[in-house]
C-alpha cells in the first residue's frame, strides 16, 4: 500500500494557527482538533493495519512561522510481515519555521516478530523554531523476538547538522539486544528537545535514562531503555518535567569498581 | 596499497596515542553488571562494531579520502540506494564534493571537508561525554602523528576547543601513512574490538587466551564491518553511517560521573 499525506500550517494575522493543506489517503489520514493557545493538534488515524511489509507510506509536515502544531496518533502502530522480500517504509519530513512550533508525539511503534520495517524522519529547524520530536521503539510485541527495524533520524538546525541517529534491531543487527545497545530491554526511544528559550541542559544521567545537550544546539536529546513501553512512557514524560533527573545524576549507576 | 608493516604499526596498540587508557563504555556497562563474563563481552564487541565501530571507521575512511587527492568522490549520479537515505539538504549537496575545482585551492577544499566531517560527527555524537573522549583521543593521536609525520599537513582539522575528532585524525594519520580508506577503516574496526577487549581482561580478570579467541572469532565481523565503513565512505558526509545505542550513551555518562575509574572512558 503506497499513501501520501501532507500537512502545512500557517499563523493567520492574529497569531492563530490555521492548517492551509491537511490531506491523507488511507492508512495515512489526518483529523484535526483545535488545541489550547491558538496552535492546532493534528491526529493521524491509522486507516488500515501495520504498516506491513510492502507499505510504502510519506508524510510531509511544514510549520511555517509563527504556527504552532502538534501531531499525535491515535495508537501504537504495529510493524508487521507482508509481502516477501519487501519492507514497509514510513518517511516523516518536516520543516518547521522560524517562531514556528512543532510537537512530534506520536504514539509507539512495536516491530512484530518478521516485520522488515525502515522509519526515516528528515526535520529541518529554522533557527528560531521549536522542535519536540519523540520516537519510541517496542522490540516485538508480548513474548516475541521483533522482526528487523531501522529508525533513522536526520535533524538539521539552522541548515546545521543537529542530529543524526540510526537504531536497528532484530536478527540482522549484530549485538542489538546486548550489553552495548539495548541490555535486554524491549522498549527504547528519546525525546528532543530543540528551543532558543530553553538553553541545552547539563548531561546527566539517571538509571537507564540519560539526558544530552546536544553539540550546535540550543537542544537536549533524552534517550532512555526500559523493560516495556509503558515504563519508557513515563521515563520520557518525566524528562520532559525536568527537575528530578539532574539532582540524582549518576545515583543508580555511580558504582566504583575495584581491580586487583 | 602501502607495505603491510605500516598498517600493523598504525593497528597497534602500542602505537602511542594513549588507546590503553579507555575501555570504550566496558568499564560503565561492567559496572552496571551488563558484562559479566567471555559471552556476554562477545556481545558486547558485536554491538559496539555494529555501532560505534561502523561510524568511526566510516568517519575514518572519509577523512583519508578527503585528505588524499587520488580518492575523488563517486560523482552524483553514482550515487545509488536514494530511498533509503536521506537527499541533500536544501539542494547543497555538492557543497560537500571535494574535487577541487579548477583553479580552486586544493587546502580549502580539505579543509572544508575535514569541518563538514566534524559536524556531521558531533550530530551523531549525542553524548557530551563521548564527544570529549572522541576529541581528546584526537587530541592525543594527533600529537604523536605530528611527530612522527612531521612532513605531512594536519593543520587542515577544524580548530575545535577539545581537539578534533579520533576519527578524523587517524583518517589523517592513515593517510600520512600511505593507507588508503579501506585500511583506515579497517585500523579503525580493528581499534573497537581490542581497546574493550583488552580493558575486559583487566576488569574482569578474564583468561587472555579465551579474549584473543573471542577476537579471533569476530575477526571475520570486524572485515565486514570495515569494507562497510569503507563503501559507506564515498557517500557525502550527510549519509555517513549513524549507527547509534542507546546504552552507550547512557554508559558514557554515568562513567564520567564517577570519581573513581580505572579507564578514561
Amino acid at each position: 500500500m503506497r499513501a501520501t499525506a501532507r500537512l502545512v500550517a500557517r499563523a493567520d494575522r492574529h497569531g492563530r494557527t490555521t492548517l492551509t493543506e491537511l490531506r491523507g489517503e488511507s492508512p495515512l489520514l489526518l483529523r484535526q482538533v483545535p488545541a489550547a493557545g491558538g496552535g492546532r493538534t493534528v491526529y493521524v488515524v491509522g486507516g488500515a493495519a501495520g504498516p506491513l511489509a510492502g507499505d510504502d507510506l510519506r508524510l510531509d509536515i511544514e510549520v511555517g512561522p509563527g504556527a504552532v502544531v502538534r501531531v499525535q496518533t491515535v495508537a501504537a502502530s504495529v510493524a508487521l510481515p507482508g509481502r516477501p522480500r519487501t519492507v514497509s517504509r514510513m518517511l516523516v519530513r518536516a520543516r518547521v519555521a522560524a517562531d514556528a512550533v512543532l510537537h512530534w508525539l506520536p504514539e509507539q511503534l512495536v516491530a512484530a516478530a518478521g516485520c522488515a520495517h525502515v522509519t526515516e524522519s528528515q526535520v529541518d529547524v529554522a533557527e528560531g523554531g521549536v522542535l519536540h520530536w519523540r520516537d519510541e521503539l517496542i522490540c516485538g510485541r508480548h513474548g516475541e523476538q521483533p522482526g528487523h527495524a531501522e529508525i533513522h533520524t536526520w535533524v538539521d538546525l539552522a541548515a546545521r547538522p543537529l542530529l543524526r541517529q540510526s537504531l536497528t534491531v532484530g536478527p540482522d543487527a549484530p549485538g542489538w539486544s546486548g550489553p552495548a545497545v539495548l541490555g535486554g530491554a524491549r522498549a527504547t526511544g528519546s525525546l528532543l528537545i530543540v528551543d532558543p528559550a530553553r538553553p541545552a541542559e547539563p548531561a546527566a544521567v539517571r538509571g537507564t535514562l540519560t539526558r544530552l545537550p546536544l553539540a550546535s544546539g540550543p537542544a537536549t536529546l533524552w534517550t532512555g531503555t526500559a523493560p516495556d513501553a509503558h515504563t519508557l512512557r513515563g521515563l520520557l514524560d518525566g524528562a520532559n518535567g525536568l527537575s528530578s533527573i539532574a539532582v540524582t545524576a549518576g545515583a543508580e549507576e555511580h558504582r566504583v569498581v575495584r581491580v586487583g | 596499497m602501502t607495505a603491510p608493516t605500516m598498517l600493523l604499526l598504525l593497528a597497534d596498540g602500542r602505537f602511542p596515542a594513549g588507546a590503553h587508557a579507555h575501555s570504550s563504555g566496558l568499564e560503565a556497562a561492567v559496572a552496571a553488571g551488563r558484562v559479566t563474563d567471555l559471552a556476554t563481552l562477545g556481545d558486547y564487541l558485536r554491538g559496539r562494531l555494529a555501532t560505534a565501530g561502523l561510524v568511526a571507521a566510516a568517519f575514518a575512511a572519509a577523512a583519508c579520502r578527503a585528505a588524499e587527492p587520488s580518492h575523488p568522490r563517486p560523482s552524483p549520479s553514482g550515487e545509488a540506494d536514494q530511498s533509503r537515505l536521506r537527499p541533500p539538504p536544501n539542494g547543497d549537496g555538492d557543497r560537500a564534493r571535494l574535487t577541487p575545482s579548477p583553479g580552486g585551492d586544493a587546502g580549502q577544499v580539505r579543509r572544508a571537508a575535514l569541518a563538514r566531517l566534524d559536524a556531521e560527527l558531533d550530530a551523531r555524537t549525542a553524548s557530551l561525554a563521548q564527544r570529549s573522549v572522541s576529541r581528546r583521543q584526537g587530541k592525543a593521536l594527533l600529537r604523536a602523528g605530528r611527530e612522527i609525520w612531521p612532513a605531512a599537513s594536519f593543520d587542515e582539522l577544524p580548530a575545535a576547543p577539545g581537539g578534533p575528532h579520533q576519527p578524523l585524525v587517524l583518517g589523517l594519520v592513515g593517510a600520512a601513512a600511505g593507507l588508503d580508506p579501506a585500511q583506515v577503516a579497517t585500523v579503525a574496526a580493528h581499534a573497537t574490538v581490542t581497546g574493550s577487549a583488552s580493558a575486559a581482561v583487566r576488569l574482569l580478570g578474564l583468561d587472555p587466551y579465551q579474549v584473543q579467541a573471542l577476537l579471533v572469532r569476530l575477526a571475520a565481523a570486524c572485515d565486514a564491518t570495515a569494507a562497510q565503513a569503507a563503501r559507506a565512505a564515498e557517500e557525502p558526509p550527510e549519509r555517513l553511517p549513524a549507527a547509534n545505542a542507546p546504552l552507550a550513551d547512557i554508559h558514557a555518562e554515568a562513567h564520567a560521573t564517577w570519581e573513581v575509574r580505572l579507564f578514561a572512558s
